[in-house]
């Protein structure tokens, strides 16, 4: 019997997607973590990894076709199965097999060369820069259709607009999706709010001399200190990295801190940097780095976006002294982070320039209270001025 | 490398890091924060790009000398061969 690969649900919010691509075909051998489809949620164009290993049978849902989530989108022979005698010889399984004969959807009747587009190996995938693929699903354009001006024939963002001259409302679905996870989370979670404003000197200084001394690449940045701290804090004291579901609280075993992630075109996402307290400071630095990018690229995984278990937003870049955060559900924590500014502050009694910094948390009343939610801010500022330790 | 050449060079990275930018549409004189929210993550990334490509490391107390193109190709273009 074969495994059903179904739509994962991408967060609390997301009802349905669409499928764009498909980066394999029938007959291709796929382990756990591998990006198989592209599939467009209200939170962008989202790569989505498949859980199993095996051989896929069978592609159910085509390209350009809507679903719910839990939809069996394909058809897998997993390992245990494939073990046994099958009637595909193996060399001919682990071959790459030709691409289906794909059903014409509504949005490509009558364009063959769409086709050809869609069903052509990742190698050949449609020469399009990651700008002018978001303005074309934006304007709803088919962007397998158009010819290419830019280089090596690339589609460019005025080749997309010539497509469509009349412009449509961007990211009306991002922002009917965070409408929608915002209301739920002011209607179901009784937050609290705390606030704490720090002298960070030690942390900005720390910071400082680690990236005069070593490469470029493995330069930090402050937000990179605040994730790290964040994550051993939760780590120390329950109650604030885990999900509210059906009722009641359930700790996550592992941390995997969100980072809050604004995108140009307006709209926000939150992907997570997994297993956060276990990574040293350079590696979370590089997935941070990589995320953000991806994020807005339009290039985030499904695992990604399914996995925080607290956010940190922060908006010290807008800035703002504080933020008063609002807790993604079914998340009960969220932590915010304002400048770091210059302030003058007492210290053995005499007015000196500082850095300060101050910090939030909005957490959730069903599962703790102001008093714990206050350590957990202490825990967070004593790892921060700490950074040699992170 | 002449000046032009930099120039392209300089907006193929900017638009590498952040892919929703236009190269077309960037503004030489103008600030890359205040025409498209450039922010420290954009800044780093671009400060890993240029030691990348054009192998020059620009120390984090001079990444105020990266904030637009005019800027960039006055601090790269003495530093590049």
């Amino acid at each position: 019997m074969p495994s059903e690969f179904t739509l994962p649900a991408l967060g609390a919010d997301m009802d349905e997607g669409t499928i764009l691509e498909w980066h394999v075909a029938p007959g291709a051998r796929v382990k756990r973590g591998d990006v198989v489809a592209v599939v467009e949620t209200d939170k962008g164009a989202i790569d989505v990894e498949i859980f199993m290993d095996g051989v896929i049978r069978e592609i159910v849902v085509k390209p350009g076709t809507k679903v719910p989530v839990g939809t069996v989108l394909a058809l897998v022979d997993t390992e245990a199965a494939t073990v046994t005698p099958s009637p595909m010889p193996m060399e001919q399984a682990s071959a790459p097999a030709p691409p289906p004969p794909l059903a014409p959807s509504p949005a490509a009747a009558g364009e063959g060369r769409v086709e050809a587009a869609r069903t052509a190996p990742p190698s050949d995938r449609l020469k399009i820069s990651p700008a002018a693929r978001r303005r074309a699903r934006e304007l709803d354009v088919d962007a397998a259709a158009l010819t290419g001006t830019g280089p090596v024939g690339a589609i460019t963002v005025e080749d997309v607009e010539r497509a469509r001259a009349s412009p449509a409302p961007a990211r009306e679905g991002m922002r009917e999706a965070i409408a929608a996870a915002m209301s739920k989370s002011k209607r179901e979670i009784p937050h609290y709010y705390l606030a704490t404003t720090v002298d960070v000197t030690p942390a900005t200084a720390w910071l400082a001399a680690h990236n005069a001394a070593v490469p470029v690449t493995q330069r930090l940045l402050f937000a990179a200190l605040l994730v790290k701290s964040i994550a051993l804090a939760c780590r120390e004291l329950p109650g604030f990295s885990g999900f509210h579901r059906d009722g009641r609280y359930q700790e996550s075993p592992a941390v995997h801190v969100g980072v809050a992630v604004a995108l140009r075109g307006g709209g926000l996402v939150a992907p997570a940097i997994t297993d956060t307290a276990d990574k040293p400071l350079v590696a979370l630095m590089d997935d941070f780095r990589a995320l953000v990018t991806r994020a807005r690229a339009g290039r985030l995984r499904a695992s990604e976006l399914a996995a925080p278990t607290i956010i940190l937003t922060s908006l010290g870049e807008a800035s703002v002294d504080a933020v008063f955060p609002i807790i993604q559900p079914p998340q009960v924590a969220i932590v915010g982070a304002g400048a770091v500014v210059d302030r003058p502050w007492i210290v053995d009694g005499k007015v000196v320039p500082r850095q300060v910094l101050t910090l939030s948390l909005g957490a959730d009343h069903r599962v703790t209270d102001g008093r714990l939610g206050a350590q957990f801010l202490a825990r967070i500022v004593a790892k921060l001025l700490e950074p040699g330790s992170l | 490398m002449n000046r032009e050449e930099l120039a392209r060079r300089v907006l193929e990275l900017v638009t590498e890091i952040a892919p929703d930018v236009d190269a077309a549409t960037v503004i030489p004189g103008i600030d890359f924060r205040d025409q498209f929210d450039f922010d420290s993550m954009d800044t780093l990334n671009f400060a890993i790009a240029l030691h990348r490509e054009l192998g020059i490391e620009v120390p984090e107390t001079e990444y105020a000398r990266l904030a637009s193109l005019d800027k960039c190709l006055e601090y790269l273009a003495p530093r590049v061969s």
